[in-house]
């Protein structure tokens, strides 16, 4: 009788232990999911802000290239309009626009010696050429961290515990269009 | 990677104690030798001990990197290298930035420390800042961010501290045997137990002699298993293996050694500040696996993923470097592409740029001049004008 009561207690014991240890697993996996996420949004947002000194800076010099000027700060607007959207693939859709609008106007720089020459120019080439490149990494990140929650959310047991504690999958950050896919090439 | 970091700590845990116990031995030996009081012996080493680690922890880092002569930098003194820091803060996760250090010396290394993770360091040389691109600059950096994601760093303070105790803790025995330790000890001893005593004094001076190598074995044994813990980690981060293997080979092929290393901080550069050109060193004694090996696998790896390094590492060395357990959902990550070097494809451009990153770290101030001439002007220059060399123009400063 109480041996079988002492079994009971240590099996509730070491079934809310797992429990409260899968919890606070799944927990910490969603905080990495979120942290991630605001450090794409860091850089994004760098991104918004830097792109309209290019524009100033390109703009004496490209004097045939108003197309692609605006349809850069277009992108730029509708992209920063939809940041505060919740919706992860219109976000997505939004910035890959944006990059892609980005490499082409990197790409007629090279007809413009000069620019290509100006200090202000080449430091803000660099800004923006490692913001890409950290956009890149942060969503990496992010991604990597999202397939490790999702993973822990679904696979058995932790996935009883996802389910009681309502622990959903999250969304990947994923450039949908092919051209889109690789951040600009800036070209000298 | 938790599982990975995980199953590598139970393995240092035991290297730590392993050196844990040549302390304790030598300091209870050194005790029995001189006072016939083991436990006074210990005492002293584990006080020494205490006052090692309370320094190293509350400024450890800052003493490394003063020992190496490294100085810090702005955003703004060295663009490429900060952001690049930046950008492998970002790939590996880590919260806090690193703070960014030059070391203004030809030879080409770096390295990583830091107390805990609030308080990081990465340190570059700048003889290696000129020779890298971008892609294998991000390759090395990445190796160093590595070492401080998977707790290296704080692991390999933990055993130089050990380290540096035990061969402080020699140093004064030996000291003690040559003058002095001996005369007292037989005029108190005479008669009994000298046998005994003999043998104890002959123990003493074995372990003095033999801890320190024991240790630095230990030491040694930790840190290179590490490596290519790191060189996998920063191929996942860059997802560019290629970066690192070439960075690697550059590394390898200079000649040039360190001024300011030491054994003690050897195993924290990405590569062996003392070894030999062309030696492989693949022994007991060295920090460092052989670079040709590490390029090796790195430039077989078919993917960019953890899972991929194992692969490649089992076809080159044969067996597996990464747990099984770490990888088992890991798929293939795909390589990127190189990215475009722009005006520091050259090693002139990467060259000048770091001058002026060394200029601007020494407080110079530059003046452009309108004929192309680049005037540095002291920091301590009386008087507000300055004179162009070239064409006699007269600049404010």
């Amino acid at each position: 009788m109480w041996i079988a009561l002492i079994v009971i207690l240590a099996l509730v014991l070491v079934l809310g232990l797992w429990f409260a240890g899968a919890y606070n697993g799944l927990v910490g996996l969603r905080n990495q999911v979120k942290n991630a996420w605001a450090q794409i949004d860091v850089q994004l947002k760098r991104r918004y802000d830097l792109i309209p000194n290019l524009i100033e800076t390109v703009k004496g010099y490209m004097t045939h290239e108003r197309q692609t000027l605006e349809s850069v700060t277009n992108a730029r607007n509708l992209a920063q309009q939809l940041s505060t959207s919740t919706s992860v693939e219109a976000r997505a859709k939004a910035e890959g626009e944006l990059s892609s609008a980005l490499s082409r106007l990197l790409a007629v720089v090279e007809n413009y010696p000069n620019l290509k020459a100006n200090q202000n120019f080449l430091a803000l080439q660099e800004e923006l050429t490692s913001t890409e490149n950290k956009i890149s990494f942060a969503r990496q990140f992010y991604n990597d961290s999202v397939m490790k929650y999702n993973n822990q959310t679904q696979m058995f047991p932790s996935n009883i515990v996802a389910g009681m504690a309502n622990f959903k999958a999250s969304e990947f950050f994923e450039v949908k269009v092919e051209e889109e896919r690789q951040a600009p090439k800036v070209k000298f | 990677m938790w599982e990975q970091i995980q199953s590598n700590r139970t393995r240092s845990i035991m290297l730590v104690i392993g050196m844990g116990l040549i302390l304790v031995a030598l300091g209870y030996a050194l005790g029995m030798a001189f006072t016939d009081n083991g436990l006074a012996g210990l005492v002293i080493a584990l006080v020494l001990w205490g006052i090692m680690n309370l320094i190293a922890l509350t400024q450890g880092d800052s003493i490394l990197l003063g020992m190496a002569n490294a100085k810090e930098i702005k955003p703004s003194d060295h663009p490429r290298l900060y952001n690049v820091v930046e950008e492998m803060k970002i790939a590996s996760g880590i919260d806090t930035m690193p703070k960014v250090y030059i070391i203004d010396d030809p030879a080409l290394n770096a390295f990583a420390t830091g107390r805990d993770k609030n308080h990081i360091s990465v340190a570059i040389t700048s003889g290696l800042l000129q020779k890298l691109n971008r892609d294998e600059l991000q390759g090395v950096i990445g190796h160093e961010m590595a070492h401080i994601k998977n707790r290296d760093v704080s692991l390999m303070v933990w055993c130089s501290i050990l380290l540096g105790t035990i061969v402080i803790l020699a140093q004064y025995g030996s000291r003690m045997f040559i003058f002095g330790g001996g005369s007292r000890r037989s005029s108190s001893n005479e008669g009994s137990g000298g046998g005994a005593q003999a043998i104890l004094m002959v123990a003493a001076l074995l372990l003095i002699v033999l801890a320190p190598l024991f240790a630095q074995l230990i030491y040694f044994a930790i840190s290179r298993k590490r490596e290519y813990l790191a060189d996998a980690s920063s191929a996942q981060y860059t997802r560019y293996p290629e970066g690192l293997a070439s960075a690697l080979e550059k590394l390898g092929a200079s000649t040039e050694q360190l001024r300011s290393a030491n054994q003690a901080t050897a195993p924290m550069y990405i590569i062996n500040p003392f070894r030999a050109k062309g030696k492989a060193a693949a022994n007991l004694t060295s920090t460092h696996p052989p670079i040709s090996e590490r390029v090796r696998i790195l430039r077989s790896m078919n993917g960019a993923s953890y899972h991929n390094y194992d692969e490649a590492f089992k076809q080159v060395k044969g067996g597996h470097v990464i747990p099984p357990t770490a990888i088992k959902l890991d798929h293939d990550e795909t390589i990127r592409e190189a990215s475009d070097e722009g005006p520091l494809a050259t090693e002139i451009g990467r060259a000048r740029e770091t001058s002026n990153a060394l200029w601007n770290m020494n407080k110079y101030q530059t003046v452009d001049c309108d004929c192309g001439v680049k005037l540095r002007v002291p920091p301590g220059l009386k008087g507000q004008e300055i004179q162009c060399p070239h064409c006699g123009e007269i600049h404010q400063t």
